[in-house]
């Protein structure tokens, strides 16, 4: 059995542990408002740009000639895929649960004898990455100079999709990131951005007779790599949420264990020190009986 | 008061701008400016770098912008825009420091025509606000 002097120490570790992670934790929560805050305020800009899409490409009518962002190569044959993850770890199942997501993508790719390539944005998800997929990875971007998330961010890593598509590199592009639902939950989420998807052909569009000036494929095609680094960015922000809503649960669970650990160690530490002193006593009564 | 119409200005960020009692909004449209009244056309249309003025009854107001998307319907006018200034916040300095950063892009060699043609626009903006 541990020495006493032993248990001291260890209680003592364990506590400083425990206020490293309840420091984290508040700083997480303190962070968490501001990025939940951010990525609302977002919103109002993705969704505006989402309907304007939706509305265009309703109402082009030469399908043939519409811009390759939009209707895509007409192969699928090499899949880009970019995995947003976090620059710093501690965040509980965060990066894994991205990462594991965007594997099983992988092997669905791989299986179908397609090419796959993939951009890390984000060093964590290349440091899971690189053992098991390292001559894919074709790039990765990191920002942790950047103290806060902001469009220009964004707009670097839409960028270099754009311009990557435009030298015929990959046919899809889908990018993976964690959606914020609340504190506890986020859900891993698949979007593919390239072709565009429209899910939601039936609604909104109401065949409005639109003015457009200039031509309508003149204004998709401006828009639509705009449209890249706007989604880019709102995944950014949820990511950022989702990031300290999971440090924030993580942290809170390690501080509970940490103090459920100081209480069983404090008990073992008060019994063995009773031990010692009845045993010291035993000695010390059946010494004087003996004399 | 019937003439009157809604705006919303909005940047990747936030939601910059939202009036509800606008009478008249002046836009930088791609091909000229463009004045836009209610119970306009619906409209999509490109900013090119310029001044957004937006009149309601009482006050007007002046944004400097770089670029944007326009969308005008049912007396809804949305303003998307990654990079947009109220100029009444711009100082010397901040127009200076844009006006120079706008002069070295346009030193390099390898843009288009129709990107020289945007900054030189914004350049020819930024100088007209600092005269005055």
């Amino acid at each position: 059995m541990a020495s006493l002097d032993d248990l001291k120490k260890r209680i003592s570790s364990v506590k400083s542990t425990q206020k490293i992670t309840k420091a984290m934790k508040m700083v997480a929560a303190a962070k968490l408002r501001k990025a939940q805050e951010n990525a609302e305020k977002g919103r109002p800009y993705s969704e505006k740009m989402n309907n304007i899409i939706l509305n265009l490409s309703s109402g082009i009518s030469d399908q043939e000639n519409a811009p390759k962002l939009l209707t895509g190569t007409g192969e699928e044959k090499t899949h880009l895929c970019v995995v947003m993850t976090s620059d710093r770890g501690l965040c509980g199942g965060f990066n894994t649960n991205i990462i594991k997501k965007a594997k099983q993508y992988f092997q669905k790719i791989l299986k179908d004898n397609k090419i796959l390539k993939i951009i890390t944005v984000g060093s964590k998800g290349y440091d899971q990455l690189k053992r098991q997929y390292k001559d894919n990875i074709i790039e990765k971007i990191s920002f942790k100079e950047s103290k806060n998330i902001n469009y220009f961010d964004a707009d670097k890593v839409g960028k270099i999709i754009i311009d990557r598509f435009e030298k015929k590199e990959f046919d899809v592009c889908a990018i993976f990131y964690n959606q914020f639902k609340n504190v506890i939950t986020q859900i891993p989420q698949e979007q593919q951005i390239i072709p565009l998807k429209s899910n939601k052909e039936n609604e909104t569009s109401s065949g409005d007779n639109y003015e457009f000036e200039p031509e309508e494929d003149e204004i998709l095609s401006n828009l639509l790599p705009k449209n890249i680094s706007t989604q880019v960015f709102k995944a950014m922000l949820e990511n950022s949420a989702s990031e300290q809503g999971s440090r924030m649960s993580a942290m809170d669970n390690a501080t509970r264990n940490a103090g459920e650990m100081v209480d069983k160690l404090t008990i073992q530490y008060n019994r063995s020190r009773q031990a010692a002193i009845t045993k010291e006593l035993i000695e010390i009564i059946s010494g004087a009986e003996s004399l | 008061m019937s003439e009157e119409f809604k705006v919303e200005i909005v940047n990747p960020e936030r939601s910059f701008l939202l009036k509800e009692d606008v009478t008249e909004v002046v836009i930088p449209a791609f091909e000229g400016e463009m004045g836009i009244l209610k119970d306009h056309i619906s409209l999509i249309s490109f900013l090119k770098p310029g001044i957004i003025t937006v009149y309601s009854k009482s006050e007007e107001d002046k944004y400097f912008v770089e670029d944007g998307i326009v969308e005008f319907k049912e007396n809804n006018l949305s303003i998307l825009t990654s990079s947009i200034y109220k100029i009444s916040d711009l100082d010397k300095n901040k127009i200076d420091q844009i006006v120079k950063d706008a002069e070295k892009e346009s030193s390099e060699e390898n843009i288009d025509d129709q990107k020289r043609y945007l900054i030189d626009q914004k350049i020819e903006v930024l100088k007209n606000l600092s005269l005055n």
